[in-house]
Formats: structure tokens, sequence, C-alpha cells
């Protein structure tokens, strides 16, 4: 039992990672990403590009690296000069634009790597293992992913409590025309929000690319993770996003457990149950 | 004295319906100028169109010499006209300090800062870190007003400052009007109470139905001319 | 006090259809004849070809009407297309019953599945009520694809129909689905000409206002979710008799949406010509591009991409703002008609 809690607190700091971009956006700008999975798979062929195009001379930890200020760009650009557009009351036009993103991002990967899935060779640090007493053993890289997630949630919480970017995030998503009566460029702050969403992407791809192997058509799954972890956790708070996405993935250990046909039937089936019962999720942040 | 502030015909609509039918309004520097009549008279959507929340032609509004109609609220607040806009509309997601600093994102320069905001609102030092809609109305409209004056303006906007509000309270609002004005602020209030609007005021607008009805020094007005062209009643022929 | 001036009233028509639009109701009854003759001179890959336009125009129309009309974007509607089918299925191989009865009893128990599924969903919004829903359609398929009795995740065949011969079981399919085109389009047309119709669209443009008027939104927005379901089911039960083979990945893919988000998008959300100028466009590039895989279907994302961006009324949304047409109208117009002279104008307000 002990082992399937650690396993879970272990996947949930993997599930953190794909929904912080996801709960930044949304707390933002009330834009729900339906791409948001597979820009995740995006980052990691991105990495696996960057892996094959330097041949071995570059670690893969530095090609991903190479990838951050990228992704920053694209995201601050697609928000800018795409999703600024489909903002409004109506949610349909940002869910039709994100969801035909995500066609075309499949299909382009599809084009360009074939269904064949892929991995990023991280030269055995995927199957190395720490001795945690007893007779169990954890992986050194999803400790890694973990001590990730946590320091991103506490650096995203940071950004917003305590900068004046922050700040405005906080300002224009309580009320844009006011923010803007401030002197605040809306589209400018919303374009910077997605950029950092999209460094978290690109983090989150690059260490699914390492942990196991990812095809283009992955996206769709890691999205649904996502929008249950941020669900759960409650809307408006980082750490609620990451209390969420390890709830999440101890229930989904717990089901593989029980039977590895149910394991993710299991998290969708706790993820519903909350939203039933709780709906504003288990640690969601009141707004005055 | 040329004008500060002013305004040419000034038409606005919202959607197909029309709320200004062409206003005509001048400023100039260091006045107080009071805009008073009954709800849905034009009065805050007339501010909204001067601070660029509400689609105003270019050559329909000039500031400093300049046309600003239609710009963006950023540029016109940069350029040192603000607005406490009506109903407070505090960020609930912010503190009090973190509401003031928001204010100075235009970063003008002047004698407005958070210690003159302060020592003016001494409940709000105390109150700093606390969210700023948990806060009473009347010290909301504290934190609104130099929300406002944070980005130190050469032209303040106040769009109902008296709304929901006690008389008391009110009147505490109102006392700190000439540390404001005593710099040589230039102020636009767009007020409810009458009487109010009269004493602190030197000129009065009076709106009707999107239209200027009356204009005058406070002083000069009388009551019977304010009522009548409040209510929009012509006049008894004797 | 002032005195309002007296104007003579005017008399008001409501306009409720256009010349056009009587034209095209002739011109569609003789449409639907003659596709109903097909079966004796047209070959049977046109008919299976219908069959699945048919299907897809079912369900982007029903999604239409829970999008366009109550306002609701789901990306989880495949749940009941894929529900209708299996109950399809299983009433077929298990029950005896004759598949064609099936489908609309497939379509029944979809429209039934919706309410507790409601009960879940409608705690979320806009954006997340999208997604949820997709969960929950994922739920379905993992859930039948656990099912051993139906097929588990490989799925079956719908062997209620062996016995018959080809010929007849291809005709009958295809006037079946001729028929749910027919009873769908009429379905949806009258319910949004009707008073339920205003309803929906004042509880889209201001739920709030609605609410206070007297508008009962919670079991309206219920009623529709229901007939999208039911709607949605009718064309997954639909699908799989033509198809003769259901699985939970075919029967509860994301695709079904993808694809009547595309058709609705193209052409115009919330108007009834939408979903078939969509289909129809849909289907030409279906059949002139879909060799092409993956370049086609990242060709039609990036088109409904543009067209979001650019043509905010889809494409037959721009007709109908530029050039005023509209062939099932649902609007009312209101006419000035001038009294006749020698008619009192009488003190009327």
């Amino acid at each position: 039992m002990v082992e399937t809690l650690v396993q879970g607190v272990l996947l949930g700091g993997l599930y953190t990672l794909f929904a912080l971009g996801q709960s930044l956006m949304f707390g933002v700008m009330r834009l729900t990403n339906t791409a948001q999975g597979d820009f995740i798979i995006l980052g990691a062929f991105a990495v696996i590009a960057g892996v094959s195009l330097t041949g071995d001379a570059v670690a893969p930890w530095l090609v991903a690296l190479a990838v951050l200020p990228v992704a920053f760009g694209f995201g601050y650009a697609l928000q800018r000069y795409v999703l600024n557009g489909t903002l409004g009351k109506d949610p349909l036009p940002s869910l039709v634009v994100t969801f035909g993103l995500s066609i075309v991002i499949q299909n382009l990967l599809l084009e360009l790597f074939s269904a064949d899935p892929r991995a990023i060779d991280t030269g055995g640090l995927s199957t190395q293992g720490i001795a945690l007493g007893g007779a169990m053993s954890v992986g050194v890289l999803p400790l890694v992913v973990l001590a990730i997630a946590l320091v991103a949630t506490g650096a995203l919480q940071w950004l917003f409590a305590r900068t004046a970017l922050g700040r405005s995030f906080r300002a224009v998503s309580d009320d844009r025309e006011i923010a803007e009566l401030m002197g605040l460029n809306a589209k400018k702050v919303y374009a910077f929000a997605t950029a950092i969403a999209f460094v978290l992407i690109a983090v989150a791809g690059a260490l699914q690319g390492m942990r196991t192997t990812v095809s283009p058509s992955d996206g769709p799954l890691l999205l649904l993770f996502a929008f249950e972890a941020v669900i759960i956790g409650g809307m408006g708070s980082f750490w609620g996003t990451l209390a969420g996405a390890m709830i999440l993935g101890i229930t989904q250990q717990i089901g593989f457990r029980l039977d590895p046909g149910w394991g993710i039937w299991f998290g969708h089936i706790v993820f519903l149950v909350v939203l039933v019962l709780r709906p504003q999720g288990l640690f969601p942040k009141t707004r005055g | 004295m040329t004008a500060l502030l002013s305004t040419h015909a000034l038409k606005a609509f919202y959607g197909d319906a029309q709320a200004l039918f062409g206003i005509d309004f001048s400023l100039v520097q260091g006045e107080l100028v009071a805009i008073i009549g009954a709800n849905g008279a034009g009065k805050s959507t007339f501010l909204k169109s001067l601070t660029g929340l509400v689609r105003a032609p270019r050559e329909a509004i000039e500031f400093k010499g300049r046309p600003i109609g239609g710009l963006p609220p950023g540029d016109i607040v940069r350029q040192g006209l603000a607005m406490v806009p009506e109903g407070r509309r505090l960020f609930p997601s912010l503190s009090v300090e973190e509401n003031l600093l928001m204010g100075a994102t235009a970063a003008r320069r002047g004698p407005w800062n958070l210690q003159r905001l302060y020592a003016l609102f001494p409940i709000l030092a105390q109150k700093r870190h606390q969210p700023g809609t948990s806060l009473s109305g009347g010290q909301q409209q504290m934190v609104a007003l130099g929300r406002a004056l944070m980005s130190n303006p050469e032209v303040l906007l106040c769009d109902e400052l008296s709304l929901g509000l006690a008389p008391i309270v009110i009147r505490e609002i109102y006392a700190a009007m000439p540390t404001i004005t005593g710099e040589g602020m230039t102020v636009v209030i767009v007020e409810q109470d009458v009487t109010m609007a009269r004493q602190v005021s030197q000129r009065i607008y009076c709106f009707q139905e999107g239209r200027v009805s009356l204009e005058g020094d406070s002083g000069d007005l009388t009551r019977e001319q304010i009522s009548q062209a409040y209510f929009g009643i012509e006049a008894a022929h004797g | 006090m002032k005195r309002m001036t007296n104007m003579p009233p005017t008399l008001v028509a409501v306009e409720r259809a256009t010349a056009a639009s009587r034209a095209a109701l002739a011109v569609g009854i003789a449409l639907v004849l003659v596709a109903a003759s097909l079966p004796w001179w047209g070959e049977s890959s046109w008919m299976r070809e219908f069959v699945e336009i048919a299907c897809y125009f079912i369900f982007a129309m029903m999604w239409n009407l829970l999008a366009g009309y109550g306002g609701m974007v789901s990306i989880g509607q495949q749940a009941f297309f894929g529900f209708g089918g299996y109950v399809m299925l299983m009433l077929g191989n298990f029950a005896g019953v004759n598949p064609f009865v099936a489908i609309p009893l497939g379509a029944l128990a979809a429209g039934l599945v919706a309410i507790p599924v409601s009960f879940v969903a409608f705690r979320l919004s806009g954006g997340y009520f999208a997604i949820g829903t997709w969960v929950i359609a994922e739920v379905f398929r993992l859930s039948f694809a656990n099912v051993s009795a139906v097929g588990g995740g490989s799925g079956t065949t719908l062997t209620a129909l062996r016995g018959i011969e080809k010929a007849t079981r291809e005709s009958t399919t295809y006037w079946m689905a001729l028929a749910c085109v027919v009873a769908a389009v009429a379905l949806v047309y009258l319910f949004l000409r009707s008073k339920r119709g205003l309803a929906l669209l004042a509880i889209r443009d201001n739920e709030v206002a609605a609410e206070s008027q007297g508008i009962p939104v919670a079991r309206m927005k219920l009623a529709v979710y229901v007939v999208a379901a039911f709607g949605a089911g009718l064309a997954g039960a639909l699908y799989f008799v033509g198809n003769l083979r259901i699985s939970p990945d075919a029967a509860f893919s994301v695709n079904w949406t993808a694809f009547a988000i595309f058709m609705v998008v193209i052409g115009g959300i919330g108007r009834i010509e939408g979903p078939l100028v969509g289909a129809l466009i849909f289907w030409a590039l279906n059949k002139f591009l879909s060799d092409y895989g993956t370049w086609y279907l990242l060709g039609l994302g990036l088109l409904a991409i543009l067209v979001t961006l650019f043509f905010k009324q889809g494409l037959w949304g721009y007709a109908q703002q530029r050039w005023g047409w509209s062939l099932f109208p649902t609007q009312r117009k209101l006419s000035p008609v001038h009294a006749p002279a020698g008619v009192k104008a009488s003190s009327r307000g």
C-alpha cells in the first residue's frame, strides 16, 4: 500500500507539470487550452528532434533547456496573434481554435515522425533507482520530476503573489477593463502568461519523453489528466493544482493495482465524484 | 484661459443605442467641476468616453491641446487623465496596497505616492494587506480614489464617489478634496447628491437624457433652475 | 406637463418565411422523393456513402443545437453516439429486436442516459464543461471496452442482420437514414420556430434576464441536452447498422465531435443551414482529399481555425449577413404595414 502511495505521489508530480500551464492560462484569461496535451507532446518531440539533430554531441538535458526559450517565444506569439482574438464571453472560438491546433499538431507530428513511439535517451537515468528502506526503491527520474514540480509550483505561486507581473495577472483576470484603465496592456499581459505556461509545457514534455515513450496521438489523454488535476484541486490555486494532481496520481495507482485495465477509468470516476460532491474542488481559492 | 480638457459635440453609443447626443464641455486647469443628473442621463458614459472605455470620435475630445478620442485607456492615463470608476471596482484578488500600486502602473511623476496616501487616509495604512474588497464601502472608495491618485494625473475624474455611502462617510471622503485640489489638480466629479455638488464645485453641468441641459457657476444657479434642468420639466408659463 | 404627440399607430406584420425559403421547401420535398427512389436506379456505394454522410450530418446538427442554441459546447457528444450504437447492437444481438427498430430505441436510451450524465456535466460551464463531457465520454468508452459480452476492446459484429439479403439490407438502411435525416431536420426546425426555440435564444443571449422573465433555464438546458443526446444516439445507432461492426474506439472516438465541430463551424454555428452547408463541404473534402490522410486532417484543422478567427459567423453565416440568404428562417421580421387611407387612428397610447 505504501508503495502504491509513493508511486501515486511521484506520478502526481508529473501530472502537476501537465496541469500548471492549464491552471495558469485559465486563471489569467479564462481560456481553456484543449491542445494542452498535444503541446506537451510537441515539446517532447522538439527535444527528440533537437537530440537527433545534434547527434551525440549535446546531452538531452541541455537540448531540453534550449527548447525552453523557444517555447516561451512560441507561447507569446501564439497568444498575441492567434488566441487573443478568441477571448470573450463565448467559449466556442477558443475551444475550436485550440481543438483545431490539437488536430494540426497531431497530424504534423504524425507526418514528421510517424506513429512509432519515441523516447529521449537519458543514458540510463530513467532506470536508476534509490533504495528507500526495506524492499522499496524509487526511480531517480520520478524523484527529479517531483522536485521540479514542487519548485515550479512554488515559483508560480511566488510569481503571482509577490511580483508586479503576478499582480498584473491577478488584476487583468479580476477586471480587464479597469486593469486597462490603470494602464495595463491586457493583450501583452495575456501573452506573457501563455509564454510562461508554454515553458512549463515544454518542461513537462521533456520529462514525459524521458520517463516513457511518446507518440503523436498521446496528447488528448494528457489533457484530460491535466484538467482533472485542476478540477480536483480547485481553481485559483497552484498548490491546489498540485494537490489535485497528487490525488489523481494516487487514485490511478490504486486503480492499476486493483486491475491494470481499470486504472485510468478509476481516476476518471474519482474525478467525476469530486465534481458531483464538491464542484469547487478540494482547495479552491475564494475570491473576495 | 485655454481649456485643459474639452469635448465638442461628443456622441456615444452602446451598440445601437445612443447614450450621448452631442456634449460640449470644457475644463480649465485648477477647476473643480461637477456633473449632475438623474440615472441614465449619460454622466458615466461621458466619463468613460473621456477615459477611452467607450469609443469616441478622435477629434471630439481634446486634452492638453491634443485629440484623444478613441485612444486606448492606457494611453490616456499615461497622458495624465485618470478616473475613479463608478462602483469602486477594486481588484478582489489584490490587497489594499496592491490595488494602490496598480494605480502607479502609468508611472507618472508627481507628488502622490503610497506614503502620502496613507497620510491622507490613515485607515488604509492599517488595512494595507487585507483584500481590497473586504473593506467597508467608504474605505473601498478611499482605495479607489487613492488608486487613481497614484497615477499622478493632471485631471481626476470621480464617478459617483458617494454612491451607496452614508452621509457621514461621504463627508469624510470629500474632506480630502482640498488636499487633492490644493496643489492645482483639476477635478471633475459626477454626483447624485446635488447639495454636495454645489458645495464643492465652482461650476456645474447638468445632464439630461444624453444632453447638457444646464451649465453655470455653482454660486449663480438657483435650486429651481437646477431641478428643472435635472428632471427635464419645462418651465411653467405664468 | 409635456404631452406626447399623437402618432398614428402602425400595424405590424410578423414575417416568418421568405420567398426563397418557401421555394426551398418545395425543392426539398422534391429532393427527398427523388432520393427515396435511389435504390432502384443508383449504385449501392452511393447508398452506403449517403448513410455515412447522414450520420455525420445528424450528429453535427444535434451538436449545433446544443452549442449554438443551448449555449453548451461539448466535446463529449460521442458518448451518446456510441451508447446509441451499443444499445442498438445489444438489443439486436441479445434481445432479438429488429435492428432497424432498435435504432430509435438506441436513440431513446441515449436520451435517457443523458439525464443522470447531466447531473455531473452541468456542474461545469464554459470551456471546462467541454472537457468534462470528454472525460465522461472516455468513461463510457473504457466501460464498454471492459465488457466482454460485447467484445471488450476489440468490439463485435451485428449478427442480427445476418440472414437478410445484402440488397434489401442496404436499401432498408438507406431509407432508414433518409427518414432519420428528414425527421432530425424537421424536429430541430419546428423546435426552434416554437416558443421553446425563442426561449432558448433568450437563454443563449442572457441567462439571467431570461430567468427573470420566467423562463425555466435549468429545465430548458436539460431538455436541449437530452434532445441532442437523443439525436446523437440516433446517428450512432444508424451508423452501426450501416457499418455492421462496432468497437469502443470507433463508437466513442472524439473524432465524431471534431468532424461535427468542423461542419458546424465552417457552415456557421447557430444556424440551421450551417450544418447542412458544412456537411456538404465536409463530404466534398472527404471525397477528394481523404487519400492524403494526415495532410487532409491537418488542412481541416487549419481551415477550422481560420474560419473561426476570420469568419466568425461561419461561411453560411457570412452569406446570411452579406446577402440576406435564409433557407430555414427561424427569425421573425417585423415589417410595418401602413393603415389604409380612411381608417381613423384610434386614440390608443
